[in-house]
Parts: structure tokens; sequence; C-alpha cells
């Protein structure tokens, strides 16, 4: 046990002996925030509830608007070479870290390296495999972190070389995984330099206190650049899983933000506070996978029973509640790079009975009759409302003789059965990295983990790769609304709903903005007493 | 006594390793890992992740290498919440959870002996008949539920206490949490005190001494109490490991920084290290416990004796 703990373990006995009293002062944001973030080091996360804190903290190259649009951040300009494989970033004089030692372009090196560097073990590692031999790095073919494409030109100049153009490279840059390290303090304190005793930073915020299970709380960076446009003075990021019991503490006046509610909770939201409930889509899709690699999955005309027999309409309005969009299509509405109608099947404008119709018969081609029935196990993690989308599923998979299973268990041994291929038709939701089709698309391709329904086809992937290589961004988006046709209409995966993000904003609070990244900048918001 | 104290604490060690072994297996056998989430992760980067936790070696190595580390008071790396170690983790949520168990312990004990004795002296009354629902409310309704109305009634209508959050040395912040935790706790022992009170009263000595005639209040204090006690001190100790061990929901709830959630959560996030850490702090929590238990018990009850 280190000797900072013990006194901190100490300090939480003598206060409570004391029973000394501390009250929150003005322009203090109180945030509901989910679950205990793993880590504040921007390389070592992966969660929207470890993006709010750390991107308050750290900021990248490229920053976020309220909007969620990517602009400059530390990176004061930019330049691009003509074959869009060398980005050229110069820092802002003006940018420095909260201890007051300037940001320099080895920070943003470093942090790259860091991702990838195998001994990291960073999860979100492959999210920048476009940057020049990342992917060799964080595989251990390469063991030298200077062959990254990643170079400090200058004190105030980072080139960045990438291995493929790649369109949403600036966007990407606004990802906590591209965001800088101070060299300075990992220099000192190694790995150990985003505990709280060591952190700093460069953007608008400063945690300067973590209580596990409780809160985190960061006060302003008076050092940031931009530090007169911020207008709180402290945030709180209260850590609960239980949505509930954070609505009961807004409802006290306690939380003026809530970043997520449970469903059941919409109509009294609307009832007893009006428009203080934003909900609004956002880039992710619910789904249900099929195991392709099992009778008698294998047939597309299973595939296309099971799908075309969901009655979409129903789920977002009637069964959550909160007006999920129908997903029939693989790419959210709304993804940018992705010029073009929407995929729409011909199935989504017939009638809900004339699709029955059409899976019953499709089914009994297949010699599946209401007295032999086909069995299919659903598998979901155990959620009240993934059960209750089940059972939805199930009623509406009886009329096509489909008699269902239903097989729950927590997330780990949910996702280990998806990713073992130890199921026949399972839940799984995908929220977007970043706004880009490919983000969606790959998770198609033959041989991805994330692919967990073991959809292959060679045309497809043949389109996704040739996307990849397509600095002409109407062509590329053409490439992939080909593919994304290609396995729609083979019903390689049943998309059922597109997300919608539920946050409740007290009116006491201003400048947020819903937006289809869902990524939320505290330095936009203000709050009046 | 000192010998037989020693005895109990050195039995524990061999105890205490038994459930640590158990539980290291038991929680590598349970599908999924660490590493299992809502997405999956490429093999090269789950790779690296299992080489930082020596999750690549043998179960054997990671198991000697565990109780090596355990020897040295080295719990390990959470492999979940990675910004702190296990030993970090609880030496911030340990005092908290000691404070607030063993405060509900206390008001609840208190609460639940003297509503158990006024429950027995006016047997079949009107005040029997309220304390028994009072405290049918605190065994029927579970804690989830009575945490969600005390919330909503006293943070939310009333605005007398915080509905919740952890606030550093405030006791409002404490009274609903507490309420929670203790009032089924009240309303066992009452309960027991109640039923054995009634036992008591109807003995043979007690009657004597009543037939000479000593006063209601001083046979109640000096001859019933102890001998009551008994069947209330031998729930004790399984009652504060409970109220220590059941605060999960309570934290939750609350959003309190305790070890209560370690405990179910990190289970099911399948981070051995910390469900490893936490399950070695309870077993010497509740050994302990149990001794002292069994200590006071003798004092209680003179036919006990240490063998």
């Amino acid at each position: 046990m280190k000797f900072q703990t013990l006194v901190k373990a100490t300090a939480i006995a003598a206060a409570f002996a004391l029973g000394a009293a501390s009250m929150a002062q003005a322009a203090t944001l109180h945030l509901h925030n989910g679950g205990d973030p793993r880590s504040l080091d921007p390389q070592r996360v992966s969660g929207n509830w470890e993006d709010r804190p750390v991107s308050d903290y750290i900021e990248g190259l490229m920053t976020l608007d309220a909007k969620g649009g990517a602009i400059l951040g530390q990176a004061a300009s930019y330049s691009v070479s003509d074959d869009g494989l060398v980005y050229t970033f110069k820092i802002r004089d003006n940018a420095m870290w909260s201890d007051g030692e300037p940001v320099v372009a080895e920070d943003f090196v470093l942090g790259l390296q860091r991702l990838e560097d195998p001994k990291t073990a960073a999860e979100y590692a492959y999210l920048q495999y476009f940057i020049d031999n990342a992917e060799a790095i964080n595989s251990g073919e390469i063991t030298d972190l200077d062959e990254l494409g990643v170079k400090a030109i200058d004190d105030k100049t980072v080139e960045i070389t990438l291995n493929a153009p790649t369109p949403y490279f600036l966007q990407a840059l606004t990802h906590y995984s591209a965001y800088p390290v101070p060299s300075h303090v990992v220099a000192e304190y190694g790995d150990d330099w985003a505990s709280i005793d060591h952190l700093v930073a460069n953007g608008p915020f400063k945690p300067v206190e973590w209580v596990p299970g409780s809160y985190i709380h960061s006060v302003k960076n008076d050092k940031y650049y931009a530090a007169d446009t911020v207008k709180l003075d402290d945030v709180y990021y209260y850590i609960t899983d239980d949505d509930n019991a954070a609505l009961q503490r807004y409802r006290a006046g306690e939380i003026d933000i809530l970043s997520n509610f449970a469903s059941d909770q919409y109509q009294l939201l609307q009832d007893q506070y009006p428009g203080q409930a934003h909900v609004f889509p956002f880039l992710g899709v619910y789904y249900y996978v099929i195991n392709q690699t099992k009778e008698p999955f294998t047939d597309v005309r299973v595939r296309k029973a099971l799908s075309i027999a969901i009655n979409r309409k129903v789920i977002g309005p009637d069964i959550l509640g909160t007006g999920e969009l129908p997903a029939y299509g693989w790419v959210p509405p709304g993804t940018s790079n992705y010029e073009g109608e929407q995929y729409m099947p011909a199935y989504a404008d017939e009638t809900y009975d004339e699709r029955v119709a059409e899976a019953a018969k499709l089914m009994e081609e297949l010699g599946y009759t209401a007295e032999n029935p086909l069995t299919v196990q659903l598998r979901y993690n155990t959620n009240e409302n993934h059960q209750r989308i089940a059972v939805a599923i199930s009623a509406m998979w009886e009329p096509i003789h489909v008699k269902v299973e239903l097989f729950n268990s927590d997330v780990s041994t949910h996702y280990d059965a998806l990713t073992a291929g130890d199921f026949e038709v399972g839940r799984a939701g995908w929220i977007m990295d970043y706004d880009d089709p490919s983000n969606m698309l790959d998770l198609l391709k033959s041989g991805t983990g994330n692919n967990y329904g073991r959809y292959a086809n060679a045309e497809y992937d043949e389109l996704l790769a040739k996307a990849a290589n397509e600095q002409d961004l109407v062509k590329r988006a053409g490439y992939m609304h080909a593919a994304e046709k290609i396995a729609m209409d083979e019903f390689g995966v049943i998309p059922i709903y597109y997300y919608v993000a539920k946050w409740v904003i007290s009116p006491k609070v201003s400048g947020f903005e819903d937006n289809a990244v869902d990524r939320h900048l505290v330095r936009y918001i203000s709050k009046s007493e | 006594m000192l010998s037989y104290a020693l005895r109990r604490v050195l039995s524990a060690i061999p105890v205490a390793l038994i459930a640590v072994t158990v539980c290291f297996f038991v929680l590598r056998l349970a599908p999924g890992g660490p590493f299992d989430g809502e997405r999956a992760l490429p093999e090269e980067i789950l790779n690296n992740l299992r080489e930082y936790y020596h999750m690549n070696e043998p179960l054997v190595m990671q198991y000697l290498r565990y109780i090596w580390g355990l020897l040295q008071f080295d719990l390990g790396p959470s492999m979940v919440i990675k910004g702190f170690t296990v030993s970090q983790l609880l030496a911030i949520g340990l005092p908290f959870t000691l404070m607030l168990g063993f405060t509900a312990f206390v008001v609840a004990t208190a609460i639940g002996i003297v509503a158990g004795v006024i429950a027995a002296v006016q047997q079949n009354k009107w005040p029997d008949y309220v304390l028994v629902l009072a405290v049918m409310l605190g065994v029927i309704v579970p804690n989830f539920l009575m945490g969600a109305l005390l919330q909503l009634f006293f943070g939310v209508y009333l605005k007398w206490f915080p509905a919740g959050g952890f606030v550093y040395g405030s006791i409002s912040h404490l009274v609903l949490p507490v309420t929670v935790l203790a009032w089924p706790h009240a309303a066992r022992v009452s309960r027991l005190m109640r039923g054995s009170m009634i036992e008591v009263l109807g003995s043979n000595y007690i009657r004597t001494a009543k037939s000479k005639g000593i006063g209601e209040r001083l046979v109640l204090a000096r001859h019933a109490m102890k001998p009551a006690m008994i069947p209330v001190v031998s729930y004790l100790g399984p009652g504060l490991s409970y109220l220590l061990t059941g605060s999960l929901v309570v934290e939750q709830i609350f959003g309190l920084p305790g070890i209560g959630k370690y405990f179910v959560q990190a289970a099911l996030n399948r981070d051995y290290g910390l469900v490893l850490g936490t399950t070695v702090f309870y077993i010497l929590l509740i050994l302990v416990l149990n001794l002292i238990v069994d200590m006071v018990y003798a004092w209680l009850d003179p036919r006990v004796r240490y063998h």
C-alpha cells in the first residue's frame, strides 16, 4: 500500500470523525457520468464514461466543437501533402500544461507511441492503425517505437504519416487514443503519470480528486489557452451505474446533467420535467447476429425470414418508449463521408402482415410448420431492455414457425460466447468509434474479431479494400454503399434500431448541444444559479 | 483464553488459503474474462493485455505468482479499474465501508434490542403490534426498493436529506444509507430479542426473583437481560459480516465509495485481482468477527468453556 493511499484512507476516516462540512460553490457543474472510469490515462481507457473526464482535461491536436465536429485544438494550423498521406501540425505557441510547462511535439509523439507500444496493452491501439507502422509495432513485428509514422520536426511541429489516405483522420485525432501525454511527467513517474496525484492537464479542466465509486472532481485549468471562454469553475463527474438512483438525485436538485436514463422513466420526465429530457439519434446500431456457420442459418432464406418478420417500428416507440429509429440498413443515418442514398430494402415499405406472410412462406419452403417449428436459441446479456426486445421478437417469430429459447447471461459470458461462435442468434450493439461508415462496415469483413456471425463475402471485402485506398470521397462512398447493399441483401446481420442518446439537462444549464457523435465537452457548458 | 484466541487466529490462515485457492480457480472456470466486453479486441491487443497481466502463463504459475504476492501483502493490479491497484482501492473504500457498516450495526443493534424488550414486555398489546409491523417492513421490503423510496420521500419530496452522493465528513449524506442498511438488521435483532425475552421472562428463576419482591425493571435489567441476549449475540457476528459485505446495493443507490460493490461487480467484470483481494479481506474480517462473538458468548454464558 502506498503512502499516499494510506494518507487518503486516514483522511477519509478522520473527516468522518470530525464531521467537517464542505459545500459546493458557484458555477459548479454536477454531471452524472456512469460507471467507474478504469483510468484517467487516455491511452488506457475505452468507454464514453471515461471519455468525458479525460477529454475535459487533455486536448488533442484537434478537438470538438459543441456540435461534435473536429476543430483545431492544441494545433494552431495544419497542412496535408498532395497524396493525402502526410499531415503537418503546428502547435499553438500558448499551449501549455497546467504545471506551466509548454506543450511540445514530443508529447504527441509519446502519446501515439504509448498507444501502439505492446507494453501499454492499449485496447484502442487499433483505432489509429492507419498511422504508418502502427499495426506492425502493436503486434510486435517492429520493436523500435521510433519507426511509428509520428515525428517531432521541432518543438512545435508534429508530422504524422499515414499508410493510406484517410478522410476521417482529423476526426480520429479528436479521439482520446490520439491524445498527447505530458512527456516531462511521464519521464518522472512512468505509467503512474495519470494517477490523480501526478497528472497535469492541457485541456480546460484538471481532475484534482477521485473517490472510486463516488465521483471525480475537476477544477478549471487557468493555463488552458482558451481559459477565458470557459464559464464553469469546477465539475463533478458522479459515478453510479444505477440510472434510477441518479434520476432521483437529479429530481432532488443535486445533479444538473444525467448522461443516461432508464427508458421507462421517459414518460415521467416528459410529464413532470417538460423539455429537460434530450433524446437524439447518434451513431450506433442495436442488432442481432446470426451464426452463419451453423445450419440452417447458412441458408439466406432463414436469415431473411427472421429479419423481415421483425416489426421494427414498434420497438423504439412502444417497447422501449424512447423512440429509437428502426434500422433497416447498417450505417446509421447522419454518418459523415457517406454521400448517397441511405440503404432501404423493399420490405421496409410492405405492410407488416405482408412481411409475415412472406417470411412464413420462406420457412415453409424449408419444411418448417406450426407443428414442426425451427427452434432458435436467442442469447442476450442480462438487461431489462434486452430482455423486453428479445421477448417481443420471440413473439414476432412465432407466426413464422420459429420457437425461441431465450438465454441470458452476464456481459462477459455473453460476449465470450459470441466471440467463440457458441450461439445461434445473439444480441449485440455497436457504437461508432469515429464518424465514418468504414467503422460500421469493417464489422462485417471476413475474419474480423467483431464479426460474431462470421458473415463472409469476397465481393464485400474487395469493395471495402477499394474504398480504403480511394481518395475521392464520392467514389469511396460509392464503394461502401455497394458493400452495404451486398451485406444487407444477404441478411448478413439483423439490424434492429439506431441508438438514441438519452440525456436530461437542467434548465439551469446552457451550451449543451445534441450531436450525432454524442460527445459534449464541458468547456462549452455554462450554468446559472 | 489467550491460547484459545491464538489457536483460532492461526487456524484462520489455512482456511483463508483454501478459500483463496477455491476462489482463484472457480473464477477462472467461469466463462469470459476481464477483457470481454461490448466489442471484441483484435488478437494482438488481447495478447498484449494477457502479457501485461501475466495471463499468458500457465494457470498454476499465475496462482503461485498471486500467492507469492499475497504473502508480501501485494494484492496485485485491478484489471478493470486500471487507475488503481487492488490495495489502493481497498484502502480508499475500506474505511468508508467499515464506518457505514459499524454505524448501521450500532444503531440497528441498539434499536433492535430496545424494541425487542418493549415488544416482549408489552406482549400482544399495541406497542408490540406496532413494532412487529415496523420490523416486518424492514424484512419484507427489499433494500433497493427501500433505498429508492427513502430517496424519493426524504430526498425529492421533503428535501430533508440529500438523495445521494458522498461528501467528506457530511453526516446528513449518511442518514438514508444507514437507515436502509440498518433496518433489516434491527428487524432481525428485535425479533430474536422479543422471542428470547418472552422465554426468559417465563422461566423459573425470573418467577423466583419476582416472588422475592424485586421490582419489574430491576428483574429485567439484572436477571433477564443477560441470558436473553445470548441468541442475539450469536446473531450479531453473522449480522455484522452481512452489514459489511452487503452494502453493495446501498453503495450503488447512494453513490458511495465503499468496497461492497467490488465484491459483486468485479466478479461480473471478471476482474480477478479485485475479486480475490476483496475475498481475502472479507474472509479475514469474518473470521475475526466470529472469534469476537465467541468470546462475548462465553462471557455471557459461563457454561461455555474453551477447548
